[in-house]
């Protein structure tokens, strides 16, 4: 199946992205379209969005979002009519719900996370110099003359 | 004949790797010197033994040998030498292999280099550089072995996937590979010392080098990728934060945190068990990044990469690899006490900031790469996670990075004062703010993209020319001891400018690209963010194993002509491929951007147009960054410090562009 997917893909006529008849009268539409169609995913390439894409799917799905813009949908009505019929796996950015959660919470938790224990970490090391006074500064005899060692080198 | 001497010496060099990954180690163990001094020949004569076979089969490429399999699926007689060259590695098992070359040619290095590491470290850096060896040896041979002959070979190959026919894209793997493997030393080196129970600031040092290094041409090869997307795909864009580019980026934000954490580990004898666990993600990350572009398990952009079947074994090698090294961090966690203590405002703790930021955004690109085959494994939904996503959970990290860049990196170590710092500092913030505001008010109505992009652009430059400015004293005669700076000073600053640059040049091109899709007659002009283009004639050209339609176009401003453009649109008949080669007019502040489509019905020519700005400040800033590592690899305390003994004029690690 993802063979056939990438031979469609290659095979697909050699145009290109958005062709100059796609584009719509209306400028203001038109970036909508665009918008739109930067979300959405060309459903037999690898990571583009049909916005980019040279597939004939693509072009199929940009004259789609462009005509039931011009029937008056809000841009939230287009995307949700294309992923009632292909699934949500057109979205490039995936929704915020259930399971998806944890995608989205991901960074900020890790940050926190790292950040708890890097204050934790950075309070130790502060505490030892004010426990360990000087001493703890520096290096060990032994490490002094195997630094000297490798500066005489 | 020599296909099978090719083939003869990648199975000596594996048998040598097993030598070289027990004797040395059980040599160490046992303190037994001779069994430790065994591991510089056996890594040269494992190097050699790979360079021998991997020249076998460059010449199998060369001569075009169509009774190899591989060169039957990955050539063509009517290829360019070059592209002949470049198909060795623009293929699965080639590039396998360059990737074996690279680890043998690390451990050489060390081997030839290292002569004043202590003899057991020595030994067993060298055994763990051996296994690695051999593990990715045997995947070689048993699952993906360059050196298959065709029972009868056919009268000509079926030619390199096209996309890859360009010079970009011939010299991006290789140094991709130089980087992800540069980690396979460092790695080593940390498996070195967790056996041996030491991680002091020599160790630090010795690693260092190897990081810079493999940092450098993970730089270099994730630019030149990026550049190749850009002028090769036809729209001009540079980063999709497709799966493969995500798997080369990973290792490249963690090899910029063990960077600075290994400074620390140098300097300060604090952050060790950090720095040793960087060291051992790195490399995992690395490995994660061959499994991702090798096994095609997400799907991408990067076809030519997949094959299934050898996942499973490179999963194997990434599982046994990582879990013994963490195995042994868990077991060895207490020999890594730290020395240094610091107060909480001081550059330790910006360095463990600047830690956490780069580990937090790795973090988060792994987990967008992944989570479509966690989505679909675990709760069976099949989704995507595209673009939009890395931009909106990334970004941010890499804001707050570039605000506390300069400040960070002018606190003095130990204990700072965060006023004086900033005090000192203050002529950079106004300087960017007053960038930001002039932006602001001549873009004049748009995104705050552009304004804020250049704001920390400038802010980073500035307060990486005042760190260098204020290293130089207070005293007089400050322009001489600028120059008579430590290169290790020069190259912090020129790296961090580059970050600058690079944050510019993306938040311009994002914010203020103007893009033009028209059909146009022959003869007829058009204007675009105020150039005029003319389209001269479309003509057909042969080219030496392609067919071009190529439009030649004048590109003018303001009357006067600046270039000419000829944008091709290709077609490769053996591969049955077209490629878009867009035209384009390099500029200090823009690229103008031309590409050539399908005729059409009223008899004109599909164009389109886009007016780039600060494009090549992306590419620049990169090179910048690259160059001020290469500068601070080539310090003089890395001189001095290692190979010194046997070779005083080589620098540690391998001496970048």
């Amino acid at each position: 199946m993802k063979r056939l997917a990438l031979i469609l893909c290659l095979l697909a006529a050699p145009g290109w992205a958005v062709q100059p008849d796609e584009i719509l009268d209306d400028p203001e539409l038109e970036q909508r379209a665009r918008d739109i169609s930067a979300g959405l995913r060309c459903l037999v390439c690898r990571n583009e969005s049909i916005d980019d894409s040279n597939a004939e799917l693509a072009r199929d799905l940009r004259l789609l979002v462009r005509e039931r813009l011009e029937a008056g949908d809000t841009n939230e009505e287009v995307v949700d009519f294309v992923v009632d019929r292909y699934g949500e796996y057109v979205l490039l950015q995936p929704r915020t719900d259930g399971w998806n959660l944890v995608l989205w919470a991901a960074g900020p938790a890790m940050l926190f996370l790292g950040g708890g224990i890097a204050a934790v970490y950075l309070r130790r090391r502060a505490r030892a110099q004010e426990a360990g006074g000087a001493q703890t500064d520096h290096l060990s005899a032994e490490e002094q003359a195997r630094l000297r060692e490798i500066m005489n080198e | 004949m020599i296909t099978e001497l090719g083939h003869f010496a990648l199975i000596l060099a594996f048998l040598v790797a097993c030598f070289q990954s027990l004797v040395p180690l059980v040599g160490a163990q046992r303190r037994w010197p001779g069994w430790m001094a065994s591991a510089e020949p056996a890594a040269s004569v494992q190097f050699m033994l790979v360079a021998v076979s991997f020249a076998a089969l460059t010449w199998a490429f060369v001569t075009s040998d169509f009774s190899l399999r591989l060169v039957v699926l990955n050539s063509h007689s009517a290829k360019p030498l070059l592209y002949k060259i470049t198909g060795v590695w623009g293929n699965h098992e080639g590039s396998m292999l360059l990737w074996v070359l690279i680890v043998s040619l690390f451990g050489a290095f060390a081997a030839w280099f290292g002569g004043n590491l202590p003899p057991g470290l020595r030994a067993r850096v060298l055994s763990v550089q051996g296994m690695i060896g051999a593990a990715f040896l045997a995947f070689i041979l048993f699952t993906s072995n360059p050196f298959l002959r065709v029972g009868t070979p056919p009268f000509d190959g079926q030619d390199l996937n096209p996309l890859l026919q360009d010079p970009g894209l011939a010299f991006h793997p290789p140094f991709l590979y130089l980087g992800y493997v540069g980690l396979s030393m460092t790695f080593s080196f940390a498996v070195a010392a967790l056996i041996e129970g030491r991680v002091d600031a020599a160790w630090g040092r010795w690693v260092r080098p190897y990081t810079l290094a493999a940092w450098i041409f993970l730089t270099i090869g994730i630019g030149l990728g990026s550049w190749w997307a850009y002028y090769e795909l036809g729209w001009g864009g540079f980063w999709f934060w497709d799966p493969v580019e995500n798997a080369s980026f990973m290792p490249w934000l963690i090899a910029a945190a063990l960077l600075h954490s290994a400074i620390v580990v140098e300097k300060r004898e604090a952050l060790k068990s950090w720095t040793v666990l960087l060291a051992i993600v790195a490399f995992g990350f690395s490995m994660i990044g061959a499994f991702i572009t090798r096994s095609g398990i997400i799907t991408s952009v990067h076809a030519f990469a997949s094959d299934p079947d050898r996942g499973v074994f490179l999963l194997l090698i990434l599982a046994v690899f990582m879990m013994g090294a963490l195995t042994l961090f868990a077991a060895r966690s207490q020999a890594m006490q730290a020395r240094g203590v610091f107060s909480l405002v001081s550059r330790e703790s910006a360095l463990v900031t600047n830690n956490i930021l780069l580990g937090v955004s790795a973090f988060v690109v792994f987990v967008g790469t992944i989570w479509p085959l966690v989505a679909e494994m675990a709760f069976d939904r099949k989704l995507s996670v595209g673009a939009p996503f890395f931009n909106m959970a990334f970004t941010p990290f890499m804001v707050v990075l570039g605000l506390i860049l300069p400040v960070g990196a002018m606190l003095p170590w130990k204990r700072a004062r965060l006023g004086r710092t900033i005090h000192g500092l203050r002529y950079a913030a106004v300087l960017a703010l007053a960038v930001a505001a002039l932006t602001w008010a001549v873009q004049t109505g748009r995104s705050a993209l552009g304004p804020v992009g250049l704001f920390l652009g400038t802010w980073l430059i500035a307060g990486a020319a005042v760190d260098l400015w204020s290293r130089t004293g207070r005293a007089g005669g400050r322009a001489w001891r600028l120059l008579r700076l430590p290169r290790a000073d020069w190259g912090k600053a020129v790296a961090h400018g580059g970050l600058g640059i690079v944050i510019a040049g993306i938040a311009g091109l994002k914010a203020w690209e103007v893009e033009d899709i028209r059909t146009v007659q022959v003869g007829e002009s058009f204007e675009v963010a105020g150039f005029t283009l003319t389209l001269n004639d479309v003509r057909e050209v042969a080219g030496p194993n392609y067919n071009a339609t190529r439009a030649d176009i004048t590109l003018a401003r303001d009357g006067s002509v600046i270039g000419t453009m000829e944008p091709e649109k290709r077609f490769y008949p053996v591969a049955k491929m077209p490629t878009t080669e867009a035209a384009l007019n390099n500029g200090f502040l823009r690229d103008v951007y031309v590409v050539i489509g399908d005729p059409q019905n009223n008899g004109g020519w599909a164009v389109r147009t886009y007016y780039k700005p600060l494009a090549n400040w992306i590419w620049g800033g990169a090179i910048l960054m690259a160059f001020g590592g290469a500068l601070s690899l080539s310090d003089r305390r890395y001189r001095v410090a290692a190979g010194a003994r046997k070779a005083p004029a080589a620098a540690p690690g391998v001496p970048a562009e």
